[in-house]
């Protein structure tokens, strides 16, 4: 969809007070206008002396003018910008549903910050087109009309004259107010340079003092901050022209009124009233006239910030998959079929796995950094999408099973444990909705997590993450598993989840699992031999190949990678004994 | 600036007058601008007012609707203009007061542009010394006191936090004198012309006031509210989006979406809250403006029937009476630039306040070689008594090569920052030939060494810069010859512009065994008398590794070196291995005694040699070339 179309889209949903919100415009600008006219016949009045009594009536006439102008005012701003917050509102939710539907590939490829721009900047530049834009536009030009008609009534020539100021002040707003913007931004990307150049000195201070950079990074700052000066000057250049010359441009505009229409009166074709009106309405046009000069530059703004968000509206969102297969029940069995993967562009990362796995049974998978591990599991989970026909799932080849489905009877603690700043129970609770405290409890017990927590001031209710206290490693991983075993899987998968606690605590944790593990297939992942010694099968991945598998006693017997890995972990016990 | 920071803000007053007279000391070099600037200010105002004065003038004098007598200003300045016998006839006069008009606006914008120019940039030098000020203290700051600020905040204090005090010394002082001006020209050109009806148009000011402030506290709780509601907004998208393999595996797409949707929801409704203040705002102001406006109709109106009052002065009136509502709105407003900028001095201050302890003794001793490094009986704690060094001695002399080993956590890394005194120790002593360290001048101590850590940091930059650190006293030729010497000039020509290629944040896009590399010829143009060698551990390629190998040779020939060592390699050419165990030195002596006693350094090379093994077999080399 276009840009515009789909903005039009969003329009045609609040039309109706969209169009309420026009007839308050079209209201305000009516009283508006009728305000200056008052004022010049009671001038006139004076003029020819009239009596006090008709004063009051005049000016008893303007108040109700503009009370009437204000309360059209009001329902102008609060229908207007009112409905541009809900279009927003309804921008933002689509945005963040499109966003859930799409499929991780995308998230590998788009930067987190520059989607994050998106949602916000983006959003709230095209919030701004909906909300003043459109209605500053409108009311803009209805009362620079409808005083431009006024004052052409009053005296033709000198309304004529004033037209001129219409472009001028309007080009003057638009051209200072894009080059305002630019430099603005010239200032804030250097400024932006600075924070990352001081973020970096800060970081890095270790290594500037040990090689006793110090001045010279003082140095390097101090041309920073110079040019930053200086960027700052052209700015302050610009800002210093515009704001006087429109204050100049608006006192030129007077003065022709004066030089111009004091001959008029002069000539006796012209009242003091007229006079007096004719000012009040080119002061009535001076607003509107800066505004249209801003408006045109939100409109801008805004357009080519609504072509970013369609930009993300038009990736295609994943595909949920029909049931083309359907087990009698979910039990677990596994089965890869000589199964090759490759991320797009790369090498082969996984070469002809072949593994069966029976309901139930647990299997560990050992191997290198980079030997393929986790992409093994993120392939069950599709994560990533296998290859057809290389992966079953109790008969079923996994991708005839719908995503949604398929995850319903998996979990996964990832490598890198990723919690929510949210309470504790919150994100236990997160793998199953509508968990109850005691299955929370019972589940952080197994996990090993439950002493912890109590130890916590408002235990499982206490916040973590920026406004709350912060886990250690240990603790994350450890909830991450409890998230996992609420939700009660047939497949549950561990990947490297247990790096970050000490042999003993993992040695509990496995121990409290063994129970949970009855009935389901489990497959564990890890560098540590003591977390896989009692699977029922042990794989070990070798560049993306199964280059050992069997029992502990079998691999330890067939003197291998995994011989390995065990001496190498009871001989680090070892060191870590001695006192 | 965080959201605690802002919250902080809220609270803060709005003028110290302590923190002030120390924010003007900071005006002190530019005295004389800031004087101009403030007789400016005054100028500007009085041009800005001159002209709906003067068309009253003109009106009365020269176009004169109904032949009524100029009464007031305006039949002073006929008075005056008959007496010196410049009274004009009408014609001529309109064009004289319309010239005069212009002559104002000219004279307002050649002021106001002056004055605009002249403060914004003294703002600007203040808050460059400021910057300056700042950055330089932290480049003194003692490196324990970056363990305990987050590199984040710190920032802020250079950026954000300077900044609010810019907008203060430019839009806060000098936009609230011109606001005072305005208002007090209004108030006397006003009276001037008519007291009895200046009285009467002044009733509104309560309620401009009135109903100003009511906006700007209206409007303030409810930003902050909306601004707590993106905020949150924010944090969730951050979070979902960085997490969202995490929704999708756990299929809950739609809980979450519910729950997006309830703070979506809750923005919307802060911002259409804060839409009503707004709403009544602009109308409320219009018409109490009109309320005025109308007062002078009737009032004014009155005054002129009786001849108390000139047209021209009534049609000034209805000009004057659309212009004083701007300054008392805007002095309205000044309020919080003025918290927010005194909140931040006192964080910007503290900072700078902030003593530093290690640092040159007065009648320090330079040193530029070193015959001896010695630790006598050292015991360091980064916090109070938790000891991560325990009764530490060893001693190496010119030329030595000595290895620390020992488990992670031994408090291998922490010798190094001994030496280069980046913190001081509790007990005992660390001599350079003989010499208290604390007793050196910081810098020539640590220019004694090179060090080569394990997590290289590589600064943005080009990569010669990372070599030279971008010291000048460091020629281009010495970057190229000591990137050839450990040969990672093989690599750097591979990159499209060579020396000059850039390097990212952090260094992405190079392999630790480039980053390796690079931190080795780092080292080499330095060329210290004394190299540390932090190894590191991470599996490079083959090709890589033996380039490491002899890199690490390159370094070492003929330097005295000491080296956390990880490689069997260089564990075993070491005159003295030092066994790090819980801080204390448990075993020391070369590889063949220390493997002769059954004891840690025989299970730690034994752990070495497994997990070197490992390395190799993915490379396929030879395990026996290693030892």
């Amino acid at each position: 969809m276009s840009p515009i179309r789909r903005l039009l889209h969003y329009f045609a949903r609040h039309r109706w007070s969209l169009a309420l919100g026009a007839l308050c415009v079209v209201g305000s600008a009516a009283f508006s206008l009728t305000k200056p006219l008052i004022v010049g016949t009671a001038v006139d009045a004076l003029a020819v002396s009239s009596s006090r009594r008709d004063l009051v009536w005049y000016g008893l006439l303007f108040v109700g003018a503009a009370a009437m102008q204000g309360i059209f005012l009001y329902l102008q701003r609060w229908i207007i910008i009112g409905t541009s917050r809900r279009i927003e509102y309804d921008m933002r939710g689509d945005l963040y549903e499109h966003l859930q539907s799409l499929p991780l590939a995308f998230y590998n490829e788009q930067r987190t910050g520059d989607l994050m721009s998106r949602a916000t900047n983006d959003l709230s530049s095209v919030r701004m087109l909906i909300g003043p834009a459109v209605m500053h536009s409108f009311s803009s030009l209805l009362i620079v009309f409808g005083a431009f008609v006024m004052m052409l009534r009053i005296e033709t020539g000198l309304a004529l004259i004033s037209l001129i100021a219409v472009p001028i002040v309007a080009g003057l707003v638009k051209y200072f107010g894009e080059r305002i913007h630019d430099r603005f931004r010239m200032v804030q990307d250097h400024f932006g340079d600075i924070s990352a150049r001081v973020q970096e000195n800060l970081a890095g201070v270790r290594v500037v003092r040990a090689f006793t950079q110090e001045r010279n990074e003082i140095e390097t700052f101090r041309k920073m901050n110079r040019e930053y000066v200086e960027r700052n000057r052209s700015l302050i250049k610009l800002t210093a022209t515009f704001y006087p010359a429109l204050h100049a441009m608006i006192g030129v505009m007077f003065v022709v009124v004066f030089f111009v229409g004091g001959r008029r009166i002069l000539g006796g074709t012209m009242s003091i009233g007229e006079f007096v009106a004719f000012q009040f309405y080119l002061a009535r046009m001076i607003w509107p006239l800066i505004a249209l000069g801003w408006v045109i530059n939100l409109f801008q703004r805004g357009m080519a910030s609504m072509k970013r968000l369609v930009e993300v509206w038009d990736v295609a969102p994943e595909r949920p998959g029909e049931q083309l297969c359907e087990p009698q029940e979910f039990r677990g069995a596994l089965e890869l079929r000589r199964l090759t993967f490759a991320y797009p562009g790369g090498p082969p990362v996984l070469r002809e796995i072949d593994l069966n796995v029976e309901p139930g049974q647990t299997v560990g998978i050992v191997g290198r950094t980079g030997s393929g591990k986790s992409t093994l599991l993120a392939l069950l989970a599709r994560l990533w999408e296998p290859p057809e026909q290389s992966v079953f799932l109790d008969g079923c080849a996994i991708e005839a099973i719908p995503t949604a489905r398929l995850r319903d009877i998996i979990a996964v603690v990832p490598q890198e444990t990723f919690l929510f700043s949210d309470t504790i129970g919150e994100n236990i609770r997160f793998g199953r909705a509508g968990s109850s405290e005691k299955e929370i409890e019972s589940m952080a017990e197994l996990a090993g997590l439950r002493d912890d927590v109590t130890g916590f001031p408002s235990g499982f209710s206490t916040v973590i993450g920026e406004r709350g206290i912060t886990l250690s490693g240990g603790q994350k991983q450890r909830t991450a598993i409890a998230r996992a075993l609420i939700r009660n899987p047939v497949i549950l998968m561990l990947d490297d989840a247990l790096s970050a606690v000490d042999t003993a605590t993992e040695e509990r944790i496995l121990d409290s699992l063994r129970a949970v593990r009855r009935g389901r297939t489990v497959l564990i992942v890890s560098h540590r031999a003591s977390s896989v010694k009692d699977a029922d099968q042990i794989v070990v991945l070798d560049q993306g190949a199964i280059v050992e598998r069997g029992t502990h006693e079998e691999l330890i017997g067939l003197d291998g990678y995994y011989a390995d890995l065990y001496r190498r972990q009871a001989l680090e016990e070892e060191i870590e004994e001695i006192a | 600036m965080s959201e605690i920071e802002r919250h902080e803000d809220e609270g803060a007053k709005a003028f110290d007058p302590h923190l002030v007279r120390r924010l003007l000391t900071y005006l002190r070099p530019y005295r004389l601008r800031t004087v101009v600037s403030v007789v400016l200010v005054i100028f500007s105002s009085i041009l800005e007012l001159a002209g709906p004065a003067i068309i009253a003038i003109g009106i009365d004098l020269f176009v004169r609707p109904g032949d009524l007598e100029p009464v007031g200003i305006s039949g002073g300045v006929r008075d005056w203009l008959q007496a010196s016998g410049w009274m004009a006839d009408p014609i001529a006069g309109i064009n004289i007061a319309a010239a005069v008009y212009l002559l104002t606006l000219l004279g307002g914008f050649i002021v106001l542009y002056t004055q605009m120019v002249l403060m914004n940039l003294m703002g600007q030098y203040v808050m460059y010394d400021l910057r300056k000020q700042i950055f330089e203290h932290l480049q003194k700051l003692d490196i324990k006191f970056f363990d305990r600020n987050p590199v984040g905040r710190l920032i802020t204090r250079v950026t954000t936090d300077v900044d609010a005090l810019n907008e203060m010394f430019t839009a806060g002082f000098v936009a609230i004198f011109g606001d005072v001006f305005v208002l007090l020209g209004i108030v006397a050109v006003l009276f001037w012309m008519n007291w009895q009806l200046a009285l009467v148009l002044f009733s509104i000011t309560p309620f401009i006031i009135l109903v100003s402030v009511w906006f700007r506290r209206g409007a303030r709780r409810t930003y902050r509210q909306v601004r707590a509601r993106i905020a949150a907004i924010n944090a969730f998208l951050q979070e979902h989006i960085s997490g969202m393999s995490v929704v999708q595996l756990f299929n809950r797409q739609e809980a979450e979406g519910a729950k997006f949707e309830v703070l979506n929801a809750k923005h919307r409704d802060a911002n259409i809250d804060s839409i009503f203040y707004y709403a009544v705002f602009y109308p409320a102001i219009e018409l109490i403006q009109s309320i005025g406006i109308a007062l002078i109709v009737w009032y004014g109106g009155g005054q002129v029937i009786q001849g108390t009052l000139s047209l021209g002065a009534l049609v000034a009136f209805f000009q004057y009476a659309q212009r004083f509502y701007e300054p008392i709105s805007d002095l309205s407003e000044k309020y919080n630039i003025l918290q927010a900028a005194m909140a931040a001095s006192e964080r910007i201050f503290k900072l700078i306040d902030t003593p530093v302890s290690i640092r040159t003794p007065e009648e320090a001793e330079q040193v530029s070689q070193v015959e001896s490094i010695e630790f006598r009986d050292v015991w360091f704690a980064y916090n109070d008594e938790e000891w991560v060094l325990k009764n530490v001695s060893f001693r190496v002399e010119k030329g030595e090569r000595i290895a620390i080993v020992g488990h992670t956590g031994a408090g291998k890394t922490t010798v190094t920052s001994l030496l280069l005194r980046f913190y001081d120790i509790q007990r005992g002593e660390i001599l350079i030939n003989g010499i208290d360290i604390r007793r050196l001048e910081v810098e020539s101590l640590r220019r004694l060494f090179a060090i080569v850590q394990q997590d290289f940091f590589l600064f943005s930059g080009t990569v010669g810069d990372n070599i030279s650190l971008g010291d000048d006293s460091i020629p281009p030729a010495r970057v190229r010859n000591a990137a050839a010497r450990v040969q990672a000039d093989r690599f750097i020509a591979r990159l499209p512009e060579g020396y000059e290629a850039p390097v990212k944040e952090r260094g992405a896009g190079f392999s630790v065994g480039e980053k390796q590399l690079l931190s080795f010829a780092r080292a080499l143009a330095f060329d210290p008398p004394v190299l540390i060698l932090d190894e590191a551990t991470s599996s490079i390629d083959t090709e890589t590794e033996s380039l490491i190998q002899k890199g690490t040779e390159v370094l070492m020939a003929g330097r005295t070196s000491i080296v956390i060592a990880h490689r069997l390699s260089t564990i075993r050419s070491a005159d003295t291995i030092l066994v790090f165990h819980h801080g204390e030195v448990r075993e020391r002596g070369t590889h063949e005694e220390l493997m002769s006693i059954d004891g840690l350094y025989r299970r730690l090379y034994e752990l070495q040699y497994r997990q070197q093994r490992e390395l190799l077999e993915v490379s396929g080399a030879e395990v026996a070339s290693w030892v």
